[in-house]
């Protein structure tokens, strides 16, 4: 499993940039997971928590957008969502193909900062 | 001032080893070295498959090394190293696979000039989950799949065998004994990569070694390294 190491290295990407734009808190970290990239989601929810004790994510939420498959079809010249990622044949005719155009992403997209009061000095 | 509500980031999480194993491939290049990444399960015979691999390297003329990943112990290292080749470990320390900075950092430890090489192969950590995210700078990506572990692996780990370029079918002589299903194990490994290059060899009696080396022979002919001119 290394989906804890992968987690180590997602919260050291968010809190660089949350340090960078000064924010305190972080409500939510949004991901792209693709069916490919190697990651399970459930270990990777399970490590998060673990991961980001003690840094500005902790107590957040990580969200997690799944990325389908999708695969080109040189004949049909059609790209296909697959719903499998043990058969890499276009759903449409059946031929074979290697050309994924989507599916290994693993991808820090955003961050949902807290609602702060307005500070004034 | 309040803060915007969403942050955009929008960056590869691992980004950072991609990067390390891009400046790696780039190194190797220059060097003219060609550098294989050998995965599989445990007990795939990934370290029979790669002494027999060095020794018949060796016995061409050619210059092959290794660099093994393993868990706990250097056993395989000592077992590699009876080929002649140079040979260095890499104990993980209970890390399940190999990351492009432990590539770097031990071959800098290392001082092996890699212009003097042919071949530099690299011995994951036995597993088929883990390996599959990490680049190691390799131009070649070749997953061993033994006669003994069912025909239908490559479904159950579809995205190491889909990140893969070539699979090599080990224990090929006792094929027969244990019963193994060629057609099967063909069918579900081109399910998940159609049109993988399929080799079989047995590390034992060598059947099918001559094959891979040429194969191997054919890949260094075709990738772009570029030997540094003297």
């Amino acid at each position: 499993m290394h989906e804890l190491s992968i987690a180590y290295h997602l919260v050291e990407i968010a809190a660089q940039a949350a340090q960078s734009a000064h924010v305190k808190q972080v409500d939510a970290l949004h991901l792209r997971l693709g069916a490919l990239s190697g990651v399970v989601k459930e270990a990777l929810l399970f490590s998060y928590e673990i991961a980001t004790a003690g840094t500005v994510l902790e107590g957040s939420r990580l969200v997690i957008e799944e990325i389908p498959v999708a695969l080109h079809c040189p004949a049909c010249a059609v790209t296909s969502v697959l719903d499998t990622i043990q058969v890499f044949r276009c759903p449409i005719c059946g031929q074979p193909s290697n050309d994924i155009r989507q599916g290994r992403e693993l991808e820090v997209v955003s961050l949902e900062i807290a609602d702060e009061q307005p500070t004034y000095s | 001032m309040n803060n915007p509500r969403i942050l955009e980031i929008r960056r590869g999480v691992l980004e950072k080893n991609d990067l390390l194993a891009q400046n790696l491939r780039a190194h190797f290049n220059e060097a003219g070295v060609m550098v294989i990444n050998l995965v599989s399960s445990p007990g795939a015979g990934k370290t029979a498959f790669l002494e027999a691999t060095l020794r018949h390297l060796r016995e061409n003329g050619l210059r092959p090394a290794a660099l093994v990943g393993d868990l706990a112990t250097d056993n395989d290292a000592q077992r590699l190293a009876r080929s002649g080749a140079p040979v260095r470990q890499i104990v993980t320390g209970g890390n399940c696979h190999l990351e492009a900075d432990m590539i770097s950092t031990h071959l800098a430890d290392w001082q092996l000039d890699l212009t003097n090489l042919d071949y530099l192969f690299i011995e994951n950590v036995g597993n088929l989950v883990c390996p599959a995210s990490y680049d190691l700078g390799e131009h070649l990506r070749v997953v061993l799949l033994s006669v003994t572990e069912g025909e239908d692996k490559p479904l159950k780990y579809p995205t190491l065998f889909n990140s893969a370029d070539v699979t090599i079918i080990t224990k090929i002589d006792i094929a027969a004994a244990v019963e193994f299903d060629r057609a099967a194990a063909t069918a579900a490994i081109h399910a998940v990569r159609p049109g993988m290059i399929i080799l079989e060899t047995s590390a034992k009696t060598g059947e099918g070694m001559q094959n891979w080396l040429e194969y191997l022979n054919t890949c260094r002919q075709t990738y772009p390294l570029q030997p540094i001119t003297t």
